[in-house]
């Protein structure tokens, strides 16, 4: 991919650390939820972040949305590091960075009128008089296929799907340059998520939008994505071009993740990969690999260097001894 | 059909929600049947009635309000219907157990999950001492737990997600039953968590010879597990038949649009098809076939007679017009 990326993160950490004591608390150890992430999300385009919980994946969003005070590392929004922005270019890139939560039941006031929860970015951030926020709000609704009537009531009469077009259209009331989606679809069901997809992806080619997607279905990041980094343990180990991850995955975990991600049809039904024990806790990684005490393919070096990150061909990258 | 015997038949079941603005026909006249050792998958969306279906059978639907208003529950030939409230429960946990989908909500915080585990054989083998302890041991070996004999002393807090839901697991087999029934039981869980709680579910069947009722949202668990599938939509079963033909040759619309509105993993998908509109509110159900607002195949009949099921071959059932046609 070529020009400047429009989001560029280099070697993003995030440690929290773990304190004893009441009074005079001593910081015991450090847990590393991230640990030196990169990737870049060029415009029009969606990065998918996949892992299972604790793999980090919800700090990179946050950290992102600014919600989260980095330990290291650098954000780069078109090429300008997010970290020298003064007050005003702050505001600006809040304006341009979006998010779509979750759970649409948590994610709205209860007591405002939808037309006032689409309305609320306008108003805090734009200089918009009432008439035109008005306009505005109806043109969000009919974008992501709402009746203009239906700004009247409150969330509690709408279904997870509506809600989550709700959701969709505050995000997008500042014209907004990336939108992080956390699990957009995974609290809604079957039939509705076909829906919500359909309308993240058309959104994304009429306003050439660029989505930080989380998820864990790995059905639904192949049809939304175009590239995917997968994380384990605050670490991206495998990144790669959406279709070139699915059909040629190459680190042991990513492998097992999409042979643990169930069949959407029975015959789909290739090898069974299950891996044995659980992820370790971040507070005390293992040495070495990470992944190692996991791997079915751990080798001497695994359990006591660190791999370094291979560059395969294009932008497909992995951090695995099997490809020294 | 065999001549065997199905393990579970029901039969017209309804358990209606008594309610201050009306009656909720959560199930709505649904008839299934298990086979001993088989795996029945139960899939449906939020309301579907799949939940509801899963408790009545074990006459556990919610008070005040749900009623069982009518059907027949026959297990291994007994009415469950038609017991006391003491006979039924001799088939709790006993006969009959379930595997819930939140493993912290279906384990006590204040006991050691060897207590937890020991409390149906205690219950209904009236075990005690060595023996006990023994059988409590074989349940968690049963569902993988490694050095099961040290963790019967954890309390659930103490364990992972995918560990908690391994004992749960391991209280459902405790007794032996002939059915275990699984509300969602891997929902709460990461992939490969899942993968592995999955893969134990099925070895333990092939030790046990288990029947299991797998009620999931989800067609990849289903299409992993099961070796059946019923359908259902608004309280009601729109279609059965097994996992490959569902899959593969589906006839109701909605089982249809089901299929094609999950991405695959396998392939590139350009564009989903996805089911417009949103099920309908079970106070207030369309006259007809109740899948017919958001049908593409809708015509005239089906606005105003309900569709029974027709059969399509001998293990394929489908409950809509156009499949009679």
């Amino acid at each position: 991919m070529n020009g400047t990326p429009l989001l560029e993160a280099r070697d993003l950490k995030k440690h929290y650390p773990v304190t004893q004591g009441l009074a005079l608390q001593k910081i015991v150890g450090w847990v590393r939820a991230v640990d030196g992430v990169s990737f870049s999300i060029h415009p029009g385009e969606t990065l998918s972040l996949v892992g299972e919980s604790g793999a980090g994946k919800t700090t990179v969003a946050r950290a992102v949305l600014l919600l989260e005070a980095l330990s290291g590392g650098q954000l780069l929004f078109e090429g300008r590091d997010v970290g020298q922005f003064g007050r005003a270019e702050l505001k600006e890139y809040r304006s341009n960075v979006q998010a779509v939560f979750q759970d649409p039941w948590g994610s709205m006031d209860p007591r405002m009128r939808v037309k006032s929860i689409i309305a609320e970015p306008l108003v805090v951030n734009s200089t918009m008089d009432k008439q035109e926020i008005k306009r505005k709000v109806l043109d969000l609704l009919a974008q992501v296929g709402l009746r203009a009537d239906q700004a009247e009531l409150y969330p509690h009469e709408f279904s997870g799907g509506q809600r989550q077009r709700i959701a969709v259209a505050r995000a997008l009331a500042l014209n907004p340059r990336l939108v992080v989606l956390d699990e957009p679809v995974s609290a809604l069901d079957v039939s509705i998520r076909a829906q919500i997809m359909n309308l993240l992806k058309d959104i994304q080619a009429t306003h050439e939008l660029s989505y930080l997607m989380i998820a864990h279905n790995l059905a639904t990041v192949r049809y939304m994505s175009h590239a995917v980094a997968i994380m384990y343990l605050g670490e991206i180990v495998e990144y790669a071009d959406g279709d070139e991850l699915f059909e040629n995955p190459l680190h042991p975990y990513t492998k097992a993740l999409i042979s643990a991600a169930l069949p959407t049809h029975p015959d789909d039904i290739t090898e069974d990969i299950v891996l044995p024990g659980e992820m370790p806790s971040p507070l005390n990684p293992p040495r070495g690999c990470h992944f190692h005490p996991r791997c079915p393919a751990a080798m001497d070096i695994c359990r006591e260097v660190a791999p370094e990150v291979i560059h395969i061909r294009g932008v497909h990258q992995v951090s695995c001894h099997l490809y020294d | 059909m065999s001549a065997a015997q199905p393990l579970l038949q029901v039969e017209d079941l309804r358990t209606h929600f008594f309610t201050r603005r009306g009656v909720v026909k959560a199930v709505d006249g649904v008839s299934f049947s298990v086979m001993p050792g088989e795996t029945l998958g139960i899939v449906g969306e939020s309301g579907s009635g799949k939940t509801m279906t899963s408790l009545s059978l074990l006459r556990l639907v919610p008070q005040p309000g749900g009623r069982i208003v009518g059907g027949k529950i026959l297990f291994d030939g007994v009415d469950l219907l038609q017991l006391s409230e003491a006979e039924m429960r001799e088939y709790r946990g006993s006969k009959i157990a379930m595997i819930l989908q939140d493993p912290m909500a279906s384990l006590n915080p204040v006991y050691t999950v060897g207590e937890q585990v020991a409390e149906p054989l205690r219950q209904h083998q009236h075990l005690s001492g060595k023996a006990l302890w023994d059988q409590v041991t074989e349940a968690l070996r049963l569902l993988r737990i490694p050095s099961p004999r040290e963790r019967l002393q954890n309390y659930p807090h103490q364990m992972s997600g995918g560990m908690r839901q391994r004992v749960v697991g391991g209280i459902a087999v405790s007794c032996l039953p002939k059915l275990i029934i699984a509300d969602e039981p891997t929902t709460a869980l990461d992939a490969t968590i899942q993968a592995q709680y999955l893969a134990h579910l099925k070895d333990l069947q092939r030790q046990t010879n288990v029947a299991m009722i797998f009620v999931s949202h989800d067609f990849g668990i289903v299409g992993r597990m099961c070796d059946r599938v019923a359908v259902m939509y608004a309280g009601r079963i729109v279609e059965t038949a097994s996992v490959r033909d569902l899959f593969n040759n589906p006839q109701h619309p909605y089982t249809i649009g089901l299929v094609n509105s999950v991405p695959r993993l396998d392939r590139k998908v350009e564009r989903l098809s996805s089911i417009e509109g949103q099920p309908p509110q079970l106070l207030n159900l369309p006259p007809g076939c109740r899948f017919a607002p958001r049908c593409y195949a809708v015509f005239d009949r089906c606005r105003v007679e309900e569709p029974p099921d027709f059969a399509t071959s001998d293990d394929h059932a489908a409950a809509c017009w156009r499949v009679a046609s």
